[in-house]
Order: C-alpha cells, then sequence, then structure tokens
C-alpha cells in the first residue's frame, strides 16, 4: 500500500484517532474497575443501600 | 422486559451488563472490515490518498453532532420528564461527544495542510465545530466541578438545550456561508457524490464508529450508575457515624 506523498499526514490522523480511543477505552474499564472496588469495600463494611435494606425485610 | 422498565437502574444494569460483550464484539468486527476496506480503498483523483483520513474525520464529525443530540434528549428528559437515567445518560455522553469532536479537529487539520495548504481558516464548518468543542468543555465543567450533583446536572441541563443550536448552524453552515470547506456530499437532495469504492468503506467506518459510540456510553452509564451508588452509600454511612456520635 503507498500512502503517497501524505503519508505522515494519514498516519498521524490514524495515530491520533487510535490514541484518543484508547484512552476513552481505559477511561471507562479503570473507572468501572474503581467503582467496583469502593463499593465491594462498602458492602464489607456493612453499608448496604435503603432499597436493599426494604428487599430484606 | 418492558421499555418502562428501564427507568429502573437496577434492572438497566441488568441489561447493560448483558448487551455490553455483544455490542464490544459487533463494534470490533465492524472496525476490523472498515479498517480492511478503507486501506484498500482507491485514492481519490484529487485529494489522492489523504481521502484515508476522511474514514476517520466524517464519522468522528458525524458522532461529535450524535454526542450533543443524546445529550439534548437527555437534557429533556432531566427537566421535563425527571427521568432517572436522563441525567446519567447526558453525563456520560459529554466526554465521549467531546473526544470525537477533538478528533474530528485534529484529523481535519491533518487533511486539510496536504488539500488545502493550512492547517486551519475561520470559515463557518470549522468554527462551529471549535465551538462545539468548547460547549463540550463547558459542560464537562459543569458536571464535574459541580458540588451539588443536582444542581450541576440541571445546569448542564440548560447548557444543553442552549447549545444545540449550533448543530443545524454546523450542518447548514456550508450552504449559508461562503466556506472552503466542501459542500454536503453524502447526505444530500440528489443522493451521494462520492464513488461506491469510496463510499461503502466510509458508511462501514461510520457504522463502526456509531457501535463504538454505544458500547462507550453505555459502560459510561453503567460506571456512572455505580458512582452514584457510592455516594448515596457513603452519605449513608456519615450520616450513620454521625447518629452514633450523638
Amino acid at each position: 500500500m503507498n500512502l503517497g506523498p501524505h503519508a505522515d499526514f494519514i498516519v498521524a490522523a490514524y495515530a491520533v484517532t487510535v490514541f484518543v480511543v484508547a484512552l476513552l477505552i481505559a477511561w471507562v474499564v479503570l473507572d468501572y474497575a474503581a467503582q467496583r472496588r469502593v463499593l465491594g469495600d462498602l458492602e464489607e463494611r456493612g453499608v448496604t443501600r435503603r432499597s436493599r435494606r426494604k428487599g430484606d425485610a | 422486559m418492558a421499555v418502562i422498565d428501564l427507568a429502573n437502574p437496577t434492572r438497566f444494569l441488568t441489561l447493560v451488563n448483558r448487551v455490553l460483550p455483544w455490542l464490544a464484539a459487533a463494534t470490533a468486527i465492524a472496525f476490523a472490515v472498515g479498517f480492511a476496506m478503507a486501506m484498500n480503498a482507491p485514492d481519490d483523483y484529487q485529494q489522492g490518498a489523504t481521502v484515508k483520513i476522511m474514514f476517520l474525520h466524517v464519522p468522528s464529525a458525524w458522532l461529535g453532532m450524535m454526542g450533543w443530540g443524546v445529550m439534548t434528549i437527555a437534557a429533556l428528559g432531566t427537566l421535563v420528564w425527571r427521568h432517572p437515567l436522563s441525567d446519567v445518560a447526558g453525563k456520560a455522553a459529554a466526554p465521549i461527544g467531546a473526544a470525537f469532536t477533538f478528533i474530528c479537529l485534529i484529523t481535519g487539520s491533518l487533511w486539510g495542510r496536504p488539500t488545502w495548504g493550512t492547517y486551519w481558516v475561520w470559515d463557518a464548518r470549522l468554527t462551529s465545530v471549535l465551538i462545539l468543542f468548547l460547549l463540550y468543555l463547558g459542560m464537562l465543567a459543569l458536571y464535574w466541578t459541580a458540588e451539588d450533583p443536582g444542581r450541576g446536572s440541571r445546569a448542564a441541563a440548560v447548557l444543553a438545550l442552549v447549545g444545540a443550536v449550533n448543530i443545524p448552524i454546523i450542518k447548514f453552515s456550508v450552504e449559508w456561508w461562503n466556506t472552503l470547506h466542501q459542500p454536503a456530499s453524502i447526505i444530500r437532495t440528489g443522493g451521494s457524490a462520492i464513488d461506491p469504492s469510496i463510499l461503502w468503506p466510509l458508511l462501514v467506518m461510520a457504522l463502526a464508529f456509531t457501535l463504538l459510540f454505544f458500547t462507550l456510553h453505555l459502560a459510561a452509564m453503567r460506571n456512572e450508575i455505580l458512582r452514584r451508588r457510592v455516594r448515596t452509600m457513603q452519605m449513608m454511612q456519615a450520616q450513620e457515624l454521625a447518629g452514633a456520635e450523638i
């Protein structure tokens, strides 16, 4: 595949896009792990949501 | 499960957990096919190989605008119907829409330099997309810096409705004003002006980007629901501790 005389611009465009999309994916994955961890810690300490308490009653 | 049941965050989370792996797989497949088609597409007779940048630039431009459309509908849900998931949907869409608008601006500049001889001109299309990006940054600032999340979300919903005025301006800027940016060549009366050998890779890449948007949006909504649960539980814990001390 020959990208011609403007190959640098094409490669840069794809590299920036991959970088930004990778940041978005990392953000949602790491944020999910962080929220699950904190929720797990709270539940271990016996803190439960009101709706769950009602469900238990 | 009825559609109305999705108003319940717990049921919504159940659905997201089921749908997300399939959506992520469909996104990966669409990108693999789209990328292969884009790399094998012929050069344009005027742009040469730089037409390959269009396979990123055009879908990200569409999704930058669609992101604001999602936030506008979510804003109506927050302000008018007070739907419990509306604010979650709006907040989750903001960083994703901002990222796609950023990709649109950067890839547009990288296409403009070899094609127009400049990275940037202050024409109506480019300027209105830059305004969209700045509006997204304002939206993120409102969501992330508000001390009271309720007040922050109402302010963000108002900004979303005001900023929606910019979307038709972006779309029709190339018709209303004399711009360096070319007029619409895909969605226009009389059909697409693009040769099928370039149009099809573009449409498949647009599908892949759209699937990516919804995958990320659902994942970000799930995170936001969990974040709100954490906040509620931390506040309950603090109240219980304060009650025990009295």
